[in-house]
């Protein structure tokens, strides 16, 4: 898919938790958006971008949400 | 004329619950206070003659045929507008009686002879009747005396004929468009014998402000307003009760027809008086625009090619459904299984969109299945289950008229939904204020006896910063319920968001910079919002398709809960639906993410339920939304899609972008009753039935689901319903239902909401707003009445976050799309009626200072060009737009406004943002490089007969 659009998608809900949360809070909201919301395929595209780029684009909470969703995913994986 | 079974009591019911005993001819009956003497006597089974008595308007008491006698008064009182009082003893039958209603009769006869054969109404004439009921049979008057003929007749209308020959100048239509319909556009032209009805200032209906609602068609007793279609085909025979397919409002109907059982004709659509979303009211749209459902241009055998690019064939439907069958399973062991999947309709039924989410989680084994809410109303499911634990508006739409105060935020009713508009003008009539939030003039701002308290004419996408002042305004001025806060709502959110909005960067003065509302009006509607008693919210999709759609939502919620609007009538929280079935469609699992009942498919024990009852075991992990499937047929891992009643080619956003996804699949298959934009890219059609030809339900957006009766046989063969089974069936998944009542078990079986909700309680009761519960076994009409459906309310801090679309030197302008009271939505239907009439084509409403200084008059072909695509339409230069803004509709594939609009969408659900995109507009002299292409590929080969010469280049 286009990574572009995934940032966009990713920062905007990033913007909307960031004004409703506190940070910690924020970046977990962040990450249960994209856990019930996006398709796995749009996960682990997102996830693979941010690990290989450094979250470049994304703004820190997007980027911080990706990550716990990122971690999320290795813990059911080596629980697997 | 009145619907063929309907039985008028000649005034409308009184309210009141105390009772009075009287006596009518000798038999004695207890009837309401307040209820006039003819109701009652028709209570009591007594027919007490009439003509300008109905019992859907005033009694008006002027054609003195209902006299009647009381003990111990003087004189003859008129039946209609006298009520009754305790003890009265009421004659309505005497020799002296019989004398002055045959007085009466003759004068009629004099002018409007009873020469009935030909005559439209002969049989349902009212006047013919009263004359037979009182015995005259000719005029006593010696013949050559001065008559009203011969007269023009005005045909002007498409769908009623005006023969004032025929006129009894009762007053019935004036009254039903005052009463009714609220548009004030007939009147009683002249007085004494001149005396006549006009349309506005006495013009042909078609050139009036008359809005061809046809209420007052239904309302003349005689044949002086009559539908073409009576004309043409005669009065019916039977009638079916259904529901419209149209906009969310759900009007009940009678279908009347003619002809025998396996071959019906359908003569008119008649608005049912028992129908609780419309009372007996009608639009253009479904009362006349019924003309598509056997319109030539209606697919009715099923067609297959290898490639877009090929001419259809006709085939069996066998075939067609072994070969789309066939192509799933090859794309499914090709690239995967999650490589399919499909879209379901809101205006398909609830149970054929139960059938297909069924079919994508079942039969295709993946949870790819979106609807097209997506592009509406996703938002609202979003934000209102997040605030108030319901994905679903909060009352019914009688609730208004016990509304002090309504604020319509991004809605134009009187368009949008014109018998829920009528219903709230009738309750602007009588006194309720009014806020509108728009960056249009819409109608209700200022129409014939209302006028808008507020215009908060905002600058488009800015709501969230408009609503966050509003509450700032809430929150400084001590107007927050605090008891109702603290005794329903999450406390700490509530002081979350407390502080949040009463922060000064929220304040409306500081917010005028991004919503050019200045402060003063801001805080004037705060004000009468916050403290007018009851106060209700009804929102459209001016809230929902911005990138802050949830957000706005968010917001409306925020507000109701801190001024304790919400759990009564008259309050709430209202999304007005587009489409017939949006709220059905939500409700059956249509997005991805969710079961029916909104149920998160990652939840093991709803999960657990499905798969049990469906024998089969389920994906947990959300599918793609459509927007996402785009995205996956552009890169390659999407590659079929079964589309069932959607036109997404015309009514998605960014139409090129759209278009290079649909050809970048391997098998379309679309369901639907014409060759749509979208079935340009199909490799099967399967041929659609219309809401005539199928049994079901649809959901309105008062969340009242009501029964669709089939009036005919589908002309394809099939209902919906069960071209999904066979579909389904061929995947190897089966399907086995042999009426939507079976199907409707099983909704009720795996969803709370409709636990209690049958075929046969429908039947019963007309219609029923769920939930439909153990609890709740008729239905919930008001929502969140003890407490809210999450528990606690929950407040969420709705910071503005400006969309990145923004006006820039190169697009200067922002244009935002609507829609029109003829035509609706991609025109699939309207524009195959007579519809065209008033509305041939989509224009660009202009502002005047931005026209002039661009050089474009009013009529002259514009360019509207945005970085997303460009479009040629007609200007129309009006201040009912704000200068910077341009505005047009998207009803044409002509025009296709969606060429313009962006991938832009709200962050939470990817409803588009269709309302803010930045644009220019040039003039021109000729059309558009697109749309001359898309043209030519209008006219290339379509369907096999329908071929059409190719277009020069």
């Amino acid at each position: 898919m286009n990574t572009d659009l995934l940032i966009k998608m990713a920062n905007e809900i990033s913007e909307f938790f960031a004004g409703a949360s506190e940070p910690q809070q924020a970046a977990r909201d962040v990450a249960a958006h994209l856990r019930r919301y996006w398709e796995p395929r749009m996960r682990a595209q997102i996830i693979s971008y941010c690990a290989e780029r450094h979250g470049a684009g994304l703004t820190d909470l997007a980027r911080h949400g990706v990550e716990l969703l990122q971690a999320e995913s290795a813990g059911q994986g080596s629980r697997a | 004329m009145y619907a063929i079974d309907y039985e008028d009591l000649g005034t409308p019911p009184s309210e009141s619950a105390d009772g009075v005993t009287v006596e009518i001819d000798g038999r004695a009956l207890t009837v309401p206070e307040g209820t006039s003497i003819m109701r009652a006597a028709a209570l009591a089974g007594v027919s007490v003659p009439k003509l300008c008595a109905t019992d859907t308007l005033k009694a008006f008491g002027s054609c003195r045929l209902c006299l009647v006698e009381i003990e111990g008064r003087k004189g003859y009182p008129a039946s209609c507008t006298t009520t009754v009082a305790a003890g009265m003893k009421i004659r309505t039958q005497s020799a002296k009686l019989g004398e002055l209603r045959r007085g009466v009769i003759d004068l009629y006869v004099s002018d409007h002879p009873l020469e009935c054969a030909g005559c439209p109404a002969e049989g349902h004439c009212e006047l013919q009747d009263m004359a037979a009921a009182v015995g005259v049979t000719e005029s006593s008057y010696a013949p050559g005396g001065r008559m009203h003929r011969p007269l023009p007749q005005d045909t002007s209308n498409p769908y009623f004929s005006f023969d004032p020959q025929l006129c009894i100048v009762c007053s019935r239509c004036v009254r039903a468009c005052d009463e009714t319909q609220g548009t004030l556009a007939l009147t009683i032209q002249g007085r004494g014998f001149e005396s006549k009805v006009a349309a506005s200032e006495d013009q042909p209906f078609l050139e009036s402000e008359c809005v061809s609602c046809g209420a007052c068609v239904e309302a003349c007793p005689t044949g002086a307003l009559t539908e073409k279609s009576v004309i043409r085909l005669g009065v019916a025979e039977r009638a079916v009760a259904t529901t419209c397919a149209y906009c969310g409002v759900g009007c009940g109907f009678k279908a009347e027809v003619q002809g025998s059982a396996t071959q019906p004709e359908l003569v008119r659509m008649v608005p049912a008086r028992e129908g609780r979303a419309n009372h007996g009211h009608a639009c253009v749209k479904g009362r006349f625009a019924w003309g598509y459902a056997t319109h030539k241009d209606r697919i009715t055998k099923p067609m297959v090619r290898a490639s877009i690019r090929d001419e259809w064939r006709e085939v069996s439907w066998e075939e067609a459904i072994a070969h789309a069958a066939r192509e799933f399973k090859r794309l499914q062991q090709q690239y995967g299984r999650n490589a399919v999947g499909g879209i379901t309709s809101s205006r398909c039924t609830n149970e054929e969109t139960f059938l297909v989410q069924k079919l994508v989680r079942a039969a295709f084994g993946n949870n790819n299945v979106d609807t097209c809410a997506r592009v509406c109303h996703s938002p609202t499911g979003y934000g209102l289950k997040n605030t108030l634990g319901e994905s679903a508006g909060t009352q019914a739409f009688d609730s208004v008229m016990k509304s002090d105060l309504i604020m319509i935020i991004g809605a134009n009713p009187t368009e949008g939904h014109p018998v829920f508009a009528s219903q709230l003008k009738r309750r602007l009539r009588q006194g309720a204020k009014l806020i509108i939030a728009d960056p249009r003039e819409i109608g209700l701002v200022r129409t014939p006896h209302i006028e808008a308290d507020v215009h908060l004419q905002l600058r488009p996408g800015t709501n969230v910063a408009l609503l966050n002042a509003l509450a700032h305004v809430l929150v400084s001025e001590g107007l927050v319920k605090e008891d109702y806060v603290a005794a329903r709502c999450e406390g700490d959110s509530f002081a979350r968001w407390k502080a949040f909005v009463g922060a000064e960067r929220n304040s409306p003065e500081a917010s005028e910079a991004i919503t050019g509302v200045p402060p003063a009006a801001v805080r004037r509607a705060a004000r009468l919002y916050g403290s007018a008693g009851n106060s209700a919210i009804y929102y459209g999709l001016g809230v929902t398709e911005h990138s802050q759609g949830t957000t706005t939502v968010m917001a409306i919620a925020n507000l109701a809960m801190a001024s304790g609007n919400l759990g009564r009538e008259g309050v709430g929280v209202n999304p007005l639906r587009g489409q017939n079935n949006v709220q059905g469609s939500c409700d059956m699992g249509s997005f991805p993410h969710e079961f029916s009942a909104y149920r998160h498919v990652a939840d093991p024990a709803t999960r657990a339920q499905f798969e049990h009852d469906w024998q089969v075991p389920l994906q947990a992990e959300p599918g793609l939304r459509i927007p996402n499937m785009f995205e996956a047929a552009l890169d390659g891992t999407f590659r079929g899609l079964y589309v069932q009643g959607e036109d997404f080619v015309q009514s998605d956003p960014n139409t090129h972008h759209v278009s290079a996804a649909m050809e970048a699949m391997e098998c379309v298959v679309v369901q639907d009753l014409f060759l749509n934009e979208t079935a340009k890219y199909a490799h099967v059609f399967l041929p659609g039935s219309s809401f005539l030809e199928k049994d079901g339900t649809f959901t309105n957006a008062e969340r009242r689901v009501s029964r669709v009766r089939k009036v005919m046989e589908p002309l394809g063969g099939y209902e919906d319903w069960q071209v999904t089974c066979l579909l389904s069936n061929a995947l190897g998944y089966p399907m086995h239902y042999s009426h939507p009542r079976e199907i409707m078990a099983e909704i009720a079986r795996l969803t709370p909401t409709f636990a209690a909700l049958t075929y046969e309680k429908l039947d019963r009761l007309g219609s029923i707003q769920w939930p439909c519960t153990a609890d709740a076994p008729e239905g919930t009409p008001t929502m969140h009445v003890h407490q809210f459906v999450r528990g606690k309310g929950k407040f969420w801090n709705t910071e503005y976050v400006p969309t990145s679309e923004r006006s820039t030197s190169r697009f200067p302008l922002i244009l935002t799309t609507g829609r029109v009271l003829t035509q609706y939505n991609v025109g699939a239907q309207t524009r195959r009626t007579e519809n065209v009439v008033w509305h041939a084509e989509d224009v660009l409403e202009i502002h005047p200072h931005d026209a002039e200084v661009r050089g474009i008059a009013d009529g002259d072909w514009v360019g509207l060009t945005s970085r997303a695509g460009d479009t040629v339409l007609r200007a129309r230069v009006t201040e009912k737009i704000a200068p910077g803004v341009v505005y047009t509709t998207f009803h044409f594939p002509e025009t296709n406004a969606n060429v313009v609009t962006t991938e832009n969408s709200d962050w939470a659900t990817n409803c588009p943002e269709y309302k803010v995109t930045a644009v220019e507009v040039v003039l021109v002299n000729q059309k558009d490089a697109w749309q001359k292409r898309a043209a030519v590929e209008r006219a290339l080969p379509r369907a096999p007969g329908r071929r059409r010469d190719r277009a020069p280049a």
